[in-house]
């Protein structure tokens, strides 16, 4: 089956992405992601009824540790890393109309 | 005597038998640097005299008796997505230029520990999202073996930088065949330790249930060190595994008698490079002169690994790469309207193609309507290829296998057809996906020069009886790449 990503789909997946396409964007996008989603239309091929989802392989249940403080606190290092601060604070731009 | 001709280990000995000196041995990694690095743009990050005075520091620290590893003084090369305290990482991606992390990845601290030397940071796919090292948003890296070709990829820079002698080792990561593949390329040793061996705290996160730290290096010996030293249980870590022994040059020498060795005739198909073929074919003899039993089975699933693989990988570096947003590290977009406006446009300018096709891709099998059809599917398949593993380590102590369809193809040559780039992944992939060890160790010459590299695949957690398997082939073979100096192919 061949799959036609229409300008609605790609308009909601940018929104979740949260990427800002151009319309020539927009058109390769459609083309490449059509073409990865028939790849993975392959994975139909395969009965997968009854089996679970593996997600981590190794892994069983949560692992806990104290809450012990031991970096220190390291704010101003890391506020120097930001595009713009203010008064020991990230800037950004108003969120709140 | 040339100091860079020895191996990590020899270099750690000299060194501790105070026939060389860790300033000596930076001295030379840095004269080969200014002669071959123009060329093969290994490394993103250098800064000669802060190495200069690391390597002095820890000099004194070895003549004082205070710093006796067998790894002390060895300079080592970082890729570019491992966190390094107060020195640029930026995963070769315009978003994150300028980012200084405030702490040592837990990787690079136990590097530290062991008296290691950093050289520099190494170039890489934008993110680790890529086979060539082509998607770097700060330059192409070129194949020392033969410069008109790529070094693979993502850990590229690693695996250039270890194949140039323009360090004495290197850690890369694997989430796909990272590490593995360009070592193949290279003509170096690349292992990706099972899932969980090596913290991956301070690892800028691609997908997070596959990804892992380990060792490129010139010889085997040198990655069972590498990895002995860098593997830890970590708290900051949840996936960090408790594992019995990580003493993992502990069988090294041990012989290998008896042991079952499985060649899946499913790797062996259309598409498989002759000459690679014959390489795999030549590593097979040798483990057999070993006494080593190998025998041919079905391993089953092979072509769905892929696009398991890519729905997954895609889904997890849609939710890793959201932290990329303008605010709190790196680019922010210049002109913007209102803080979407920031975080879209930031993203769009700050982000290669690649990152931004597979963002969208995995921002759709995540979404709603699709999140079943896709992305649980491609956890169901995943289920299946891990048994398909649990299966043959029934039988087999390992399987042995190309890593690659091809020896390295020429720059700019793979690029324009992604989907034909993520099928060159084939052979590497289930192993991020089962969480298993893999290594590759160059096997052989192509017709035009360029290694072959042979995989060896184990079971879960047992790192070491791949590494002694790894080791006994290295021994048989006596097989080196053929020395390419840069000048010659430019």
């Amino acid at each position: 089956m061949a799959h036609l990503i229409d300008d609605e789909t790609i308009e909601y997946v940018s929104i979740l992405a949260k990427l800002d396409l151009s319309e020539a964007q927009k058109e390769q996008a459609k083309k490449d992601m059509g073409r990865m989603l028939d790849y993975m239309d392959k994975l139909n091929e395969l009965d997968t009824t009854g089996i679970e989802p593996a997600s981590h392989i190794f892994q069983s249940g949560n692992v806990f540790r104290e809450d012990i403080v031991t970096g220190g606190d390291g704010s101003n290092e890391a506020l120097a890393n930001a595009p713009r601060t203010k008064e020991n604070m990230y800037q950004v731009p108003k969120t709140i109309g | 005597m040339d100091i860079l001709q020895a191996s990590a280990l020899e270099l750690g000995e000299k060194i501790q038998q105070k026939e060389i000196t860790a300033v000596e041995a930076m001295e030379a990694v840095f004269s080969q640097i200014e002669q071959v690095d123009e060329t093969i743009h290994s490394y993103l990050y250098l800064d000669k005299d802060q190495a200069m005075e690391q390597a002095k520091e820890a000099q004194a620290q070895i003549e004082k008796g205070e710093l006796t590893g067998p790894l002390a003084g060895v300079p080592i090369a970082i890729k570019d997505n491992i966190c390094t305290k107060d020195i640029p990482t930026t995963c070769a991606s315009k978003i994150l230029q300028g980012f200084r992390p405030t702490f040592d990845a837990t990787a690079m601290e136990q590097v530290k520990k062991a008296g290691m030397l950093l050289v520099g940071k190494t170039n890489m796919d934008e993110f680790a999202m890529g086979s060539t090292t082509e998607t770097s948003a700060f330059g192409v890296t070129r194949n020392p073996r033969g410069t008109d070709h790529v070094p693979g990829g993502s850990s590229g820079g690693s695996a250039a930088a270890v194949a140039a002698k323009e360090c004495f080792l290197a850690l890369g990561s694997d989430t796909g065949g990272s590490i593995r593949q360009p070592a193949g390329y290279c003509g170096v040793v690349g292992m990706k330790p099972t899932y969980g061996t090596v913290s991956r705290y301070g690892l800028i996160a691609y997908g997070s249930s596959l990804d892992q730290i380990g060792p490129i290096t010139r010889n085997v010996k040198d990655a069972a060190a590498l990895l002995t030293a860098i593997s830890s249980k970590d708290w900051k870590d949840s996936t960090s595994a408790d594992i019995p022994s990580r003493e993992f040059s502990a069988l090294l020498e041990k012989d290998i008698r008896g042991m079952r060795v499985g060649l899946p005739r499913d790797y062996f198909t259309e598409g498989l490079d002759s000459q690679v073929k014959e390489g795999i074919l030549k590593a097979a003899k040798a483990l057999e002169a070993r006494g080593a039993i190998v025998e041919e089975f079905d391993l089953s699933l092979v072509e769905y690994a892929i696009p398991a693989y890519y729905t997954i990988a895609a889904a997890e570096a849609s939710s890793n790469l959201e932290r990329f947003d303008g605010v709190k590290y790196g680019y922010r977009a210049a002109d913007y309207e209102g803080l979407h406006q920031m975080y879209k446009k930031t993203r769009s300018e700050g982000f290669g193609e690649e990152v931004k096709r597979r963002i969208m891709l995995g921002s759709f099998v995540l979404s709603s309507g699709y999140y079943d059809a896709y992305y649980l599917k491609a956890l169901r398949v995943k289920a299946l290829i891990v048994k398909a593993f649990q299966k043959a380590f029934e039988t087999y102590d390992c399987i042995l296998g190309p890593v690659a369809p091809t020896v390295a193809p020429k720059l700019g040559e793979s690029l324009q057809d992604p989907l034909k780039m993520y099928l060159g992944d084939i052979y590497t992939i289930a192993v991020n996906l089962a969480g298993l060890p893999g290594i590759c160790l160059p096997c052989s010459d192509a017709d035009n020069g360029l290694p072959i590299g042979a995989q060896l695949i184990g079971k879960a957690f047992e790192d070491q009886k791949l590494l002694q398997i790894a080791y006994a082939l290295e021994q048989e073979l006596q097989y080196t790449p053929s020395s390419h100096e840069v000048a010659e192919n430019e």
